[in-house]
């Protein structure tokens, strides 16, 4: 499946899993922009066929409420808006 | 995202209008942060249109009413994490004293059961079926708790106007 890219500093492998409609995945979005990270996303929720039932599979693996949003720094996963947590990741 | 799915500016300040009246009615206080609830409205208009009925913007619906039936907005969820966050999951729903600015809203856990993991009990919390007799049924609103004792659940919750579809048998 297709990411979005988003264009910044390379601070490491940075995916976000999130849904077009959801606020927490925007500040999540808008944060990483702030912090200048390069990063991939998907909007899971606007995913057809296959696509969207490889990426709810990839985020299950990390976390099984399959909750929005979802965001894999390195190895590490983050789920929901947690400014301190992604911040801490992202060592800024 | 295609264009059709946008709602325009004047919706979703009259959709905000008929949220705020029908909180007020409620007793419930909306996120008084004006853009976060701007962008919920949206989401939430979003939803509409594309699945037919109110999905919450902040999970993933699956796009059949009877599986999204507990995330259509007010969802199942709304009051007891209202009772333990001060605020629904999304935050388009808040405590009075997040309302008022004396408590900082924090993140919510999601609370919701997959669907596929879900069983009776995780919404009613009893199981006494079976052992009493009742002139009429009693159905609870699965949103806002609201009980009666007759043949069928009201077509609307008199007190959240929840569909009959967001009723269960309680007793
Ligand atoms: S009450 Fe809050 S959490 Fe529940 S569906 Fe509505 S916006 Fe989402």
């Amino acid at each position: 499946m297709n990411f979005e890219h988003v264009d910044g500093k390379d601070k490491g492998k940075i995916t976000l899993y999130a849904l077009s409609t959801c606020i927490w995945c925007k500040e999540t979005k808008d944060l990483l922009s702030d912090l200048g990270a390069k990063y991939d996303y998907a909007y899971v929720d606007l995913l057809k066929g296959n696509d969207r039932e490889v990426a709810i599979e990839q985020v299950k693996h990390y976390n099984p409420s399959c909750s929005f949003p979802t965001l894999i720094i390195g190895d590490k996963c983050i789920v929901g808006y947690k400014e301190k947590e992604i911040k801490e990741a992202l060592k800024v | 995202m295609n264009e059709q799915e946008m709602p325009n500016d004047a919706e979703v300040i009259n959709f905000i209008e008929r949220l705020e009246k029908e909180a007020r009615q409620g007793g419930y206080d909306l996120n008084q942060n004006k853009e976060f609830t701007r962008g919920l409205a949206k989401g939430l208009l979003i939803n509409e249109r594309r699945y037919g009925y109110l999905s919450c913007p902040c999970r993933l619906a699956v796009n059949e009413r009877e599986k999204d039936l507990d995330i259509i907005c007010p969802c199942y969820y709304r009051d007891p994490d209202l009772a333990e966050y001060g605020a629904c999951y999304c935050a388009l729903y808040v405590s009075r004293d997040i309302a008022r600015g004396q408590k900082e809203l924090s993140p919510v856990p999601e609370r919701r059961i997959p669907f596929e993991k879900r069983t009776k009990l995780d919404l009613t919390g009893a199981d006494i079926s079976g052992s009493i007799k009742l002139s009429v049924p009693v159905w609870r609103c699965l949103v806002c708790g609201y009980l009666c004792g007759r043949d069928t659940p009201p077509e609307l919750c008199p007190i959240c106007k929840a569909s009959k579809d967001r009723f269960e048998r309680f007793l």
